[in-house]
C-alpha cells in the first residue's frame, strides 16, 4: 500500500498502459512543457518524442487523429487540456468517435481514451470552469469517467485502457491534490459500479468527482445533528450505476443529488427521474437536488465560491424536503 | 489524353468508371421508388476521380472521404451488392442497414469510411496516416474532400498537424464547383484555385483535371509514389463537375441548366471511351460487351437488395459498444 496523490496515480496509470507499444500520449504541451496540470511531466524524456507527442493548439485534430489511430488498431491517449476546449472537438468526439462502430455495424472501433480536466474552483471564469461530464454522458457509443480519489482514477484508467470504446476521463482540477491509498497489487475498478464511500441508513447523499467530498462533509456535519448518511459515488455516468442508488434510497427513504454542473439540464435530473419512477413508494419526500448555480462561473472568489455546491448547501436541501 | 497505361488497366478504367456510373443510376431509380431513403447523393460526373485514383494504391493503403462515398467504396473494391442492400437498408448491407448512404465502410479493403460531416473525415484521415508512420509501415492514407470542406476549421487544422508532422497522407480535393449550392467563387477567399492553399501550410499541391482519368491515376501515381519514399503529405485538387443536384432533394435552381457545356465538361466516360477508339485501344464491340457485364452486375446488386431482408428490431441495439 501506498500513499499518493490523484495527479501521481494516473502518471501511474499511464506510465503502466505505456508498457504496450500500441500505445502513445498525444496533446498540447504534454512533452516539454510537462503538462498544464503536471500529470506528464518527465515522460517525454522517459518515452521520448514518438509516444509523447505535442501537438498544435488543434483540439479536433488532436482526437481526429486520435480516432484515426484508434480506427488502424493503436490506443491512443489523447489529452485535452480542459474539458473546455473540448467543445471545440466535440464535432470528432460526438460525431465521430461516438458514431464509427455503430454506423460501420462493428466493423471498426474506437478504442480511444481522452482525459480532459474538469470542473471550476480556480478563479478562472466563465470559460475556464464548467464541467460538460453530463454532456458526454447523454451520449450513446461514449464511456464516461469521473474519478475522486487517487485507489479510484487508477483502477478505473486501468479499465479504460482495457475498453475498446471511446471513453471522456474527466479528472477534476482541484482533486490532483487529493491524497488517498493505492494498494501495490494489481486491481481494476469495472465502470457501472459505484462506490459506498460511507454507510449510513438515514439518507443518501449521490455525487461524483469533487462533490463526492462534498458529500462526505455533509455526512459528517449530519453525524454531529445525529443521523447517519450514506455517501453513493457514482465513479462513471455511462454507465451509470442504477442499481446501487436505488438500494440506498431503498433503505434511507430520503435522498440528495450533489452535482457541480448547472442544475438545469444536470445529470441530477436523470438521477432523480430514475428515482421517482423505479423507487417513488420508497421515498419519504421528493427527491433533492444540489447543483450549480444557473450563472457562468464569475471570477470573483467571493461570488465563484457562491455558484459551486457546499456541504451546508446538502444540509439545507434535505432540511427543505425531509425536515432533517 | 496520352497515356503509358496499357490496354488492360484501360479497359478496367472503363468498365469501374461505367459500372459506378450505372450503379448511381439504379440508386436514382431506386430512390424515386422509396427503396431508398434519406440523403442520397449521387457521384455522376466524378467517377475518373474515384477509379483513377484507387488504381494507383495499394490494397492495404487506406481511403477515406466524404458523403458522395458510392463512387470511392467501390472503386476501392466493396461489392456493389454489398453497397446497394446498404443504400437500401437492409440486413445485408455493409452495416446492416444502419449506415445508409453516407457512411459505406469495408474494414476488409481498408475503405475507412463515407463520414457525412463536412471536413469530419479530415482529422480521422492524419490519424490515419499517424499509425502508418508510427507503426513504420509504409501505407499511404488517402482523404476526399470537396471543395466545402475547405473552409472548415478541420481542414485547416489537418493540414497543419499533416504538415508539422510529416504524416503519409494524400489530400484529394473533389472541386466540382459547389458546395451544396453554393458556388466556390462565392464561398472561398482567393477563388476556385483551391490547391494553392496547400502551400499556405507547406505542403506541396498540384491541380488536376478531374474529368479525365488517366491524369487523375498519373497525378495520383507520383504523389502515392513520393509519399512513399519521402513522406507526405501532398494535395491534389482534382477539377470536376457534379451532373447532378447535390442530392435527390436538390432540383438545383442555382445554376443554369447549360453551365456544363457553357464550362466545356466532357464526360469522363464517353472521352475514355473515344480515346480508346480513336487509338485502337478497343472498338465499339468490346466496349459494349464490358458495358453488358456492368449492366449485370447492377441489375445483380438491385435484385440481391431487394431480395435481402430488413434487419431484426434487435439489431437497433447492436454495436453501440464493442
Amino acid at each position: 500500500m501506498a500513499e499518493m496523490i490523484l495527479r501521481e496515480a494516473v502518471a501511474k496509470g499511464l506510465r503502466e498502459a505505456l508498457e504496450d507499444d500500441r500505445v502513445f500520449i498525444m496533446g498540447e504541451d504534454i512533452g516539454a512543457y510537462g503538462g498544464a496540470y503536471a500529470v506528464t511531466r518527465g515522460f517525454l524524456d522517459e518515452y521520448g518524442p514518438e509516444r509523447i507527442m505535442d501537438t498544435p493548439i488543434s483540439e479536433s485534430v488532436i482526437v481526429g487523429a486520435g480516432v484515426g489511430s484508434a480506427l488502424a488498431g493503436l490506443k491512443p491517449i489523447v489529452e485535452l487540456m480542459t474539458i473546455n476546449f473540448s467543445l471545440v472537438a466535440i464535432d470528432q468526439i460526438v460525431n465521430h468517435a461516438a458514431k464509427l462502430r455503430y454506423m460501420s455495424d462493428g466493423q471498426f472501433t474506437v478504442p480511444l481514451v481522452i482525459r480532459t480536466v474538469t470542473g471550476g474552483g480556480g478563479q478562472l471564469a466563465a470559460t475556464h470552469s464548467q464541467s460538460f461530464e453530463n454532456w458526454y454522458a447523454s451520449v450513446p457509443g461514449l464511456k464516461v469517467v469521473v474519478p475522486a480519489t487517487p485507489y479510484d482514477a487508477l483502477g478505473l484508467f486501468r479499465t479504460a485502457m482495457k475498453d475498446e470504446n471511446p471513453i471522456m476521463f474527466a479528472e477534476h482540477s482541484l482533486l490532483y491534490g487529493t491524497r488517498g491509498d493505492v494498494p501495490d497489487d494489481w486491481y481494476e475498478i469495472p465502470f457501472g459500479k459505484a462506490d459506498i464511500k460511507r454507510e449510513g441508513d438515514d439518507v443518501t447523499i449521490v455525487a461524483y468527482s469533487r462533490m463526492t467530498h462534498v458529500a462526505l462533509q455533509a455526512a459528517a456535519m449530519l453525524e454531529e445533528k445525529g443521523r447517519q448518511a450514506e455517501v453513493v459515488d457514482l465513479r462513471t455516468l455511462r454507465p451509470w450505476d442504477k442499481e446501487t442508488v436505488l438500494q440506498s434510497v431503498r433503505k434511507t427513504n430520503r435522498i440528495v443529488v450533489v452535482e457541480e454542473t448547472w442544475k438545469t439540464g444536470g445529470f441530477g435530473g436523470e438521477i432523480a427521474s430514475t428515482i421517482q419512477e423505479e423507487a417513488f413508494d420508497d421515498l419519504d419526500g421528493p427527491v433533492a437536488r444540489v447543483g450549480g448555480v444557473d450563472v457562468p462561473a464569475p471570477y470573483n472568489g467571493t461570488l465563484e465560491a457562491a455558484t459551486i455546491p457546499t456541504a451546508e448547501r446538502v444540509i439545507k436541501a434535505l432540511e427543505e424536503n425531509y425536515g432533517i | 489524353m496520352e497515356s503509358t497505361l496499357n490496354k488492360q488497366q484501360l479497359a478496367e478504367f472503363y468498365r469501374q468508371m461505367l459500372l459506378i456510373r450505372r450503379f448511381e443510376e439504379a440508386c436514382g431509380r431506386l430512390y424515386m421508388q422509396g427503396k431508398i431513403r434519406g440523403f442520397l447523393h449521387l457521384y455522376i460526373g466524378e467517377e475518373a476521380i474515384a477509379v483513377g485514383t484507387m488504381a494507383a494504391l495499394r490494397p492495404d493503403d487506406y481511403v477515406i472521404g466524404h458523403y458522395r462515398d458510392h463512387g470511392h467504396a467501390i472503386a476501392k473494391g466493396m461489392d456493389p451488392k454489398i453497397a446497394m442492400a446498404e443504400l437500401c437498408g437492409k440486413a445485408t448491407g455493409s452495416s446492416g442497414g444502419k449506415g445508409g448512404s453516407m457512411h459505406l465502410f469495408d474494414a476488409e479493403k481498408h475503405f475507412m469510411g463515407g463520414h457525412a460531416i463536412v471536413g469530419g473525415q479530415m482529422p480521422i484521415a492524419a490519424g490515419l496516416a499517424l499509425a502508418s508512420k508510427y507503426r513504420k509501415d509504409d501505407r499511404v492514407t488517402v482523404c476526399f474532400f470537396g471543395d466545402g470542406a475547405v473552409n472548415q476549421g478541420e481542414f485547416h487544422e489537418t493540414l497543419n498537424l499533416a504538415s508539422v508532422w510529416k504524416l503519409p497522407v494524400l489530400f484529394l480535393l473533389e472541386n466540382n464547383l459547389y458546395g451544396m449550392g453554393t458556388h466556390v467563387d462565392r464561398s472561398r477567399a482567393g477563388g476556385r484555385h483551391i490547391y494553392e492553399a496547400a502551400s499556405a501550410y507547406d505542403i506541396q499541391g498540384v491541380q488536376t483535371d478531374g474529368m479525365d482519368v488517366v491524369s487523375v491515376n498519373e497525378c495520383v501515381s507520383e504523389a502515392v509514389k513520393s509519399i512513399r519514399k519521402e513522406g507526405g503529405p501532398r494535395f491534389i485538387e482534382a477539377m470536376c463537375y457534379r451532373y447532378r443536384g447535390h442530392s435527390m432533394a436538390d432540383p438545383t435552381m442555382y445554376r443554369k441548366r447549360d453551365e456544363a457545356e457553357e464550362l466545356g465538361i466532357k464526360d469522363p466516360i464517353e472521352s475514355l471511351k473515344n480515346f480508346m477508339i480513336q487509338f485502337e485501344v478497343s472498338d465499339e464491340g468490346e466496349l459494349a460487351s464490358i458495358a453488358t457485364k456492368v449492366d449485370e452486375e447492377v441489375s445483380e446488386a438491385v435484385q440481391f437488395a431487394e431480395d435481402s431482408p430488413a434487419p431484426d428490431l434487435d439489431a437497433m441495439y447492436s454495436n453501440v459498444y464493442a
